[in-house]
């Protein structure tokens, strides 16, 4: 069953890397790379629940951490940049 | 029976995530598209974290913390994305007249990212439905 809901994750990341490289603009793709990150920390709770392990749970917080240091760097660059 | 509840709880947290992915793909303009990844995403990866402190030994503790972090950082890091979408490459506004950013930003006169006064009232159409600066 965890298994099925990684493969619907999987299938998830597919439409926002297709999304990233397709993105007409570059807020698109700062979107997409926000929505994979919080992709990411839920496969990495999904592994957890899977294995039973806590292993890679300090991984997961630091993805957390550095996507939304990524996401708003990059919003302020949109705006500077004027698009 | 802790296994198949997380096992449902992850299925639909999963789910929301792939229906945030489809939204991402389909929808027709930025806002839109953040609007479907940032609240889709941030109810899912709970679903899918409440299920997982079923199963995991020891990690309660991390878990709940970064539920609190995506909950604390995902709509600043909308916010800020869509403010920098409506200054940079401005907002097709198909549903409404309402334009509350470029009334904030002309009675606070911070970086006014637009090229022309808002008209309210005007009928939209195909070029005056555009809001912030022009493509």
């Amino acid at each position: 069953m965890i298994v099925a809901a990684l493969g619907l994750l999987a299938v998830a990341g597919g439409c926002f890397v297709a999304r990233l490289v397709m993105g007409p603009t570059l807020a698109d793709r700062v979107i997409a790379l926000d929505g994979l990150v919080i992709t990411l920390v839920s496969a990495i709770a999904l592994d957890a629940a899977r294995t039973g392990s806590p292993l890679f749970l300090d991984g997961m917080v630091v993805i957390a951490l550095v996507g939304f240091v990524g996401t708003s760097a990059a919003a302020r660059f949109i705006e500077e940049r004027g698009g | 029976m802790d296994e198949l509840i997380a096992g449902v709880l992850g299925l639909a947290g999963a789910a929301l995530t792939l229906l945030a992915g489809v939204g991402v793909l389909r929808f027709p303009d930025a806002l839109a598209r953040m609007h479907a990844a940032t609240k889709a995403t941030t109810l899912g990866l709970l679903l899918i974290v409440v299920g997982a402190e079923f199963q995991v030994t020891g990690g309660s503790t991390k878990l709940a913390l970064v539920v609190g972090l995506v909950f604390l950082t995902t709509p600043v890091a909308a916010h800020l994305v869509g403010r920098s979408t409506y200054r940079a490459e401005g907002v097709e506004l198909r549903l409404d007249e309402a334009d509350e950013l470029a009334a904030a930003e002309e009675a606070g006169g911070t970086h006014a990212g637009h090229d022309h006064a808002p008209t309210p009232g005007t009928p939209a159409s195909a070029s005056s439905s555009w809001r912030g600066r022009r493509r």
